[in-house]
């Protein structure tokens, strides 16, 4: 278990890798994001927590150009990227690996993981041997059809075909959504391996207790704001984010 | 009927039906990328016919033309097809589609939109070209190529079937294995996602129509060589090939090229047994009792897909 390092703390060093200032988001007349701020240093697992309808969809698809702010900034190494629209996006190195995994249910494997380097001529075997690698069942499974494969698969896929595209940053919503325990522990035990291996990760979840585990810091988000934020082994061991997140998890020291 | 009779009235069906699937082809890409019912595809096709025979009419075949210089019209006739097919479909996404789009209009007024691209178009034409039917020039002598089981092919028969299997074969291999095809395909299948792999869509829904035109206005110009083209020539075609493409299960290509091929040796027999007045109703019978069973089509899918 990898405990948050005080001096991989990006906010004090040089240009963040990801800054989001200001950001408010609207729904036609519903604000679903009211002014949030965050960061993610070059190299972080950063975890974006917070209960059903906080917004933390929101501020992924924001932050990969599905959604634009009405006010705030989205800034990639320092470039401010909102307004962008998402098929240009990922030339800037980002990857969004989206809730509900959305594989392309009538594709193949390896199909879907091509299109994950859509942007490129034509895919790196380097980048597939890669994927392959960290998910052994998606090479077994290469020619089966998308849409038969288990919950756990499609979520190797949805990763293994974002990581087609080289990103050095990766949003990930809510990978272990609807997932058994064991495919969760597999699926994070690959996140962190990636992580080590260089990609910078924002990583949505409900799971508080998995994602702080895997991430160096972390923000809470409630009804569209950031109510706290802080390394992450200071917010797993907050008692309040025990209460509201760890729930039947909490074990009194 | 005699066994003469059946392959005489089978290769007339094929014959027919490579032309419906085709044309059923353009209905079904553009459902798929945009479940929109393109009713202006008929136009389309018409276009494209026309196409052929005023580029004929200015080339001004040879009376008694060489092998050499058919070919060459022949040619010429389908190049202008398709060109002429592309642009207008071309256009018809970017001026009466996209802006719908870019507001996010409802289903029914793309349908609307479409219906009202079809009268605009072929009114333009009738009013451009006349309201009567202009002849095909004659590019070739349509004498007999083979005989098969005591039937003949004739030189139209096999141009038609020829070029038409030549592109349902091209266009299910751009779509299964060229990049463009694979952008198309995600389209079809999630565009929000499609776009977060860095699928242009607006880029891949124009190339779409074109893909789509290209084919319809060749198949124009074969429709053409049967006889003459004329400015409500597509609607019949148009209407029986769109039924081909819900046949096959709409937004299937080789679904769309099935559903062409049955409902043209259906309609080639129904004429032969029951007579002209009764040509579209066998095809059309056969659509329906086939969508009572499957109502996604033959190759339809199942599975809704998800929004
Ligand atoms: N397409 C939408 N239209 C209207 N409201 C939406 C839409 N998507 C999300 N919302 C609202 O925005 C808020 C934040 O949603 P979301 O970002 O999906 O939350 P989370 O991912 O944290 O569960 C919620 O109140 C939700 O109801
Ligand atoms: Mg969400």
């Amino acid at each position: 278990m990898s405990g948050p390092e005080l001096d991989k703390n990006p906010g004090e060093q040089g240009t963040p890798l990801l800054e989001l200032s200001g950001l408010r988001v609207f729904y036609g007349a519903i604000e679903a994001l009211k002014g949030i701020d965050l960061t993610v240093g070059r190299g972080e697992a950063v975890a974006l927590l917070g209960a059903n309808g906080a917004g933390k969809s929101t501020t992924l698809k924001t932050v990969s150009g599905m959604l634009a702010p009405r006010h705030g900034e989205v800034r990639l190494h320092g470039e401010r990227i909102d307004g962008i629209a998402s098929h240009e996006l990922v030339r800037f190195g980002l990857g969004h690996v989206p809730e509900g995994r959305r594989v392309f249910a009538r594709m193949t494997v390896l199909e879907n993981l091509n299109m994950g380097a859509y942007r490129f001529r034509r895919p790196d075997p380097d980048d597939l041997d890669r994927v392959f690698g960290l998910f052994p069942r998606l090479a077994e499974r290469r020619k089966q059809i998308a849409g038969t494969l288990s919950g756990g698969e499609q979520q190797m896929l949805a990763i293994g075909r974002a990581l087609m595209g080289k990103p050095e940053l990766l949003l990930l919503d809510e990978p272990s959504m609807g997932l058994a325990p064991l495919i969760v522990e597999q699926i994070f035990d690959i996140l962190r391996e990636v992580n080590e291996q260089g990609t910078t990760l924002l990583l949505v979840e409900q799971n508080a207790s998995e994602a702080l585990q895997l991430a160096n810091r972390g923000y809470v988000l409630e009804t569209g704001e950031v109510v706290m934020s802080g390394p992450a082994d200071t917010l797993l061991a907050d008692p309040r984010i025990r209460a509201a997140y760890l729930g039947e998890h909490v074990e009194v020291d | 009927m005699s066994f003469h009779d059946f392959w005489d009235v089978l290769v007339l069906g094929a014959v027919l039906g490579s032309l419906y699937a085709v044309i059923a082809i353009g209905y079904t890409l553009v459902y798929g990328v945009l479940q929109l019912l393109n009713f202006a595809h008929s136009e389309v096709f018409m276009v494209g016919g026309f196409g052929g025979v005023i580029a004929l009419t200015i080339f001004v075949p040879a009376t008694d033309p060489s092998g050499l210089q058919s070919i060459a019209y022949v040619a010429v006739g389908m190049l202008f097809g398709a060109v002429l097919g592309g642009t207008v479909a071309f256009f018809l996404e970017k001026v009466a589609y996209r802006p719908l789009r870019r507001r996010g209009a409802p289903r029914l007024v793309f349908l609307i939109t479409a219906i009202g691209a079809s009268f605009f178009l072929y009114n333009l034409v009738g009013k451009l070209f006349g309201r009567n039917p202009m002849p095909m020039p004659s590019m070739y002598e349509n004498k007999t190529v083979v005989t098969i089981f005591g039937s003949t092919i004739s030189v139209t028969q096999a141009l038609i079937l020829g070029s038409a299997v030549v592109m349902l074969v091209a266009v299910d291999y751009v779509v299964n294995r060229t990049k463009l095809g694979s952008g198309i395909r995600a389209v079809a299948q999630d565009p929000e996602v499609a776009s977060l792999m860095g699928v242009n869509i607006d880029k891949v829904v124009s190339r779409t129509f074109v893909l789509g035109g290209l084919m319809g206005g060749v198949a124009g110009f074969l429709f053409g060589t049967t006889n003459q083209v004329f400015y409500t020539m597509g609607f019949l075609p148009g209407i029986t090939a769109f039924a081909a493409a819900v046949l096959g299960g709409i937004g299937n290509v080789r679904g769309a090229m099935l559903g062409g091929l049955t409902l043209g040796v259906v309609e080639a027999f129904t004429v032969e047994v029951w007579g002209d007045a009764w040509r579209y109703v066998g095809a059309f019978a056969v659509l329906v009792l086939v969508l009572m069973f499957r109502p996604t089509g033959i190759l339809g899918e199942r599975v809704a897909r998800t929004a």
